[in-house]
């Protein structure tokens, strides 16, 4: 019986059908596992090394490099706040402290009652709008402590605090694990065709046999 | 949107008019290619992406030969917009004759510090990047395509999945696109956290199911051998959304805006202490950091009653620049030239009020946070520069640690570099592009932050380095009492 539940094998086998190597989706299948789970556990892992053909060994092998993934149970809120030099200038680090202070956990911990877990991160790409801070990768543009107060406020209410956030984002925010609300789906009489490298031995067919577009390094 | 976001002191800098449901991106008034559909609330959807020219570029492309098409971004010298700045079409030209399949992998791990220009893109546009990966695709015979999004990104996770759905059902991607023999799938690819695997062999990595390490070079470009062994194109996200326009437009037209050497326009954003920070669409070449900083279109000055102390013009990686390279335009030979890079778009501004060694001991700590760990001069040598800040700036740094400094960094990217004993021909002597003793340049990138600030601001490490009492020990302290 598969660790994923019904919905999310048959999601696991349509993200396992996009790729020409079953390898290459242990990344996303970890996202899945997580977002099942909320965190990635050894049981998600094995359950992923059979479905990729890998060793559970190779799984955690990759899955360990990447900071996202977390092999212990996080808060269903992960906030991140960035403390790069950008935010920095703008009192990325002073935010840090207040929600440190206000949650009563360390960069790094979880509130008692499994709601918040706060991180220290690394440049999000919000640079313009520093200071700025994510929950669940959700932005939060040109921060202060009331913004993130009320962000606080509204999760512990029960409430999605996305209309505070960055601009065209809203709607519900999902516990930690669940990244894009939508997912690529492409159905079967779309598809182009995807095959392993080794069962192809020609060019495409729009391509024309007698040149292959390339003119070496000129 | 919740006008309240934007009225707060952001912690003290005068916020400026900010187009709605952009979020960074500020019109300056200049010539469009990327951002031209910024301004519609519904940007992203494939309805806008119609109404406003999208897949024009496609269908153009499509009437020709494939070479034709790669001619075409030949001839617009369309420069790599992901750090580099090596031209595309040369790059699309390295696949070798006659192995297939091929593949291109989209470069959309955007986390460069200071770096904020693929998220609006593949947030605000993602149809303008699906038409230039399909373009791209139908040149060089690529059969599928790998769409890496940073993981962190979920907003744009989201809106290219929605694109490529939309795009996928209405005949745009696929089986036979737009009823001709060309087909194409695109996949979405979602990173997990790792600034590294920007680097394209790392990313290649990443997208086989690894670690993301970086692979030994040669093969320097992995369209010679890239994924899965194939020849593989990887682009980066701003290089790809340039396409549509140059094949609806003609090369010609590109090359009319920005300089000859740097057609077209770039993605810069601007952060740090200026009156309006923003991601603007600027004309390469023949604008320069003054302009941007000061010009009322864009930047509007250092904000209020403050003074520009330094500035990094193109991410975390670049060495910092000072008041005297203010009038340099952006072109990449300049500021290469000058003894730094264009790198990302990426210019972080910083005012006298700014700490260097505090600013240059966070970007340090990124790179030893984010090194892969494969190479052991990166390793090690990042990790002994992010102590030693730290020491300094916790009040136990010794005197002989601004040295010591040079030196580990000297490992990782040998010299010369400004060491006390030869400090005023030093000033010049950073050498630029780095040389790296490891595979890729993450841990020579952690040196430039390191030579730039200790080069300039000496004293602001020496006021910080005290025996413990608080008073700074005298610069000139022999080296033999160093430590005690």
């Amino acid at each position: 019986m598969s660790w994923f539940d019904a919905a999310n094998e048959r999601t696991a086998r349509e993200i396992l059908a996009r790729y020409p190597k079953p390898k290459s989706a242990v990344i996303p299948l970890l996202h899945l596992a997580q977002e099942q789970e909320g965190w990635v556990t050894l049981d998600a892992m094995t359950e992923i090394a059979e479905l990729t053909g890998t060793t559970a060994a190779e799984v955690l092998g990759t899955a360990s490099f990447y900071e996202m993934f977390k092999f212990h149970p996080v808060g269903k809120y992960v906030v991140n706040v960035c403390t790069n030099v950008s935010c920095q200038l703008l009192g990325g680090e002073e935010l840090l402290n207040h929600v440190e202070s206000t949650l009563g956990v360390r960069a790094g911990g979880t509130t008692d009652d499994g709601l918040f877990t706060v991180e220290d991160v690394e440049c999000v790409a919000a640079c313009t709008e520093a200071p700025c801070f994510t929950v669940n990768y959700r932005y939060f543009h040109r921060a202060d402590v009331d913004i993130l107060n009320e962000v606080v406020a509204d999760i512990r209410a029960g409430r999605s605090p996305l209309e505070r956030g960055a601009a065209g984002d809203g709607g519900e925010l999902p516990e930690h694990g669940t990244l894009g609300r939508v997912r690529q789906h492409v159905t079967a009489d779309r598809v182009a065709g995807v095959v392993a490298p080794e069962q192809v031995n020609g060019p495409p067919s729009w391509m024309p046999p007698s040149t292959t577009a390339t003119e070496g390094a000129s | 949107m919740d006008a309240a976001l934007h009225d707060g002191d952001g912690g003290g800098i005068v916020t400026g008019t900010y187009v709605p449901h952009a979020a960074g991106y500020v019109d300056n008034g200049g010539p469009t290619v990327v951002t031209s559909r910024f301004g519609h609330e519904d940007s992203f959807t494939l309805e806008r992406s119609l109404a406003t020219g999208g897949y024009e570029g496609l269908r153009a492309a499509l009437a020709m030969a494939p070479d034709d098409v790669h001619g075409q971004i030949r001839e617009a010298t369309l420069l790599g917009r992901g750090g580099a700045g090596f031209p595309a079409g040369v790059k699309w030209g390295f696949c070798p004759e006659g192995v297939w399949p091929r593949y291109l992998v989209v470069n959309g791990d955007e986390s460069e510090p200071g770096t904020y220009k693929d998220r609006l893109l593949m947030e605000r546009d993602p149809h303008q990047l699906i038409e230039g990966c399909l373009i791209a695709c139908y040149a060089l015979g690529l059969t599928q395509c790998f769409l890496y999004v940073r993981g962190e990104m979920a907003l744009a996770q989201e809106r290219v999945a929605a694109a490529l759905n939309e795009a996928y059902a209405a005949g745009y991607v696929g089986r036979e696109v737009l009823e001709t023999q060309f087909s194409v799938d695109i996949t979405l690819h979602w990173g997990a956290g790792a600034y590294i695997v920007g680097e394209e062999t790392a990313l290649i990595e990443s997208l086989e199911g690894n670690r993301g390490m970086p692979r030994l070079k040669p093969p320097y470009f992995p369209a010679a051998i890239g994924l899965y062994g194939q020849p593989t194109i990887v682009n980066n996200v701003e290089t790809l959304a340039n396409v549509p326009w140059i094949m609806a437009n003609g090369a010609a037209a590109y090359r009319q805006m920005g300089s000859e050497a740097s057609p077209g326009t770039r993605m810069f954003a601007i952060s740090g202490h200026v009156v309006r920070p923003g991601v603007y669409e600027v004309e390469q070449g023949i604008t320069t950091f003054r302009d941007l900083f000061y010009g009322e279109e864009y930047c509007q000055g250092i904000r209020d009653g403050h003074e520009l102390k330094m500035f990094i013009p193109g991410g975390g990686s670049a060495p910092w620049f000072f008041a005297e390279h203010l009038d340099l335009p952006l072109e990449a030979s300049e500021v290469g030239a000058a003894g730094s890079m264009l790198g990302s778009g990426a210019i972080i501004v910083m005012d006298e009020t700014t700490d260097a060694v505090k600013a240059c001991h966070r970007m340090v700590r990124f790179f030893a946070r984010e090194s892969c760990g494969k190479c052991s001069p990166c390793r090690e040598g990042t990790s002994w520069e992010e102590k030693i800040l730290a020491r300094i700036l916790n009040g136990h740094g010794r005197p002989s640690d601004i040295d010591l400094l040079l030196d580990v960094g000297d490992n990782i990217s040998p010299g010369p570099y400004p060491v006390a004993s030869h400090a005023d021909e030093g000033l010049d002597a950073v050498p630029f592009p780095p040389r790296q003793t490891t595979i890729c340049p993450l841990g020579p990138s952690s040196v430039a932050p390191i030579t730039s600030t200790i080069r300039r601001f000496r004293h602001e490490f020496e006021a910080r380095i005290t025996r413990g009492d608080g008073i700074p020990v005298a610069a000139a302290v022999p080296a033999a009492e160093a430590g005690s």
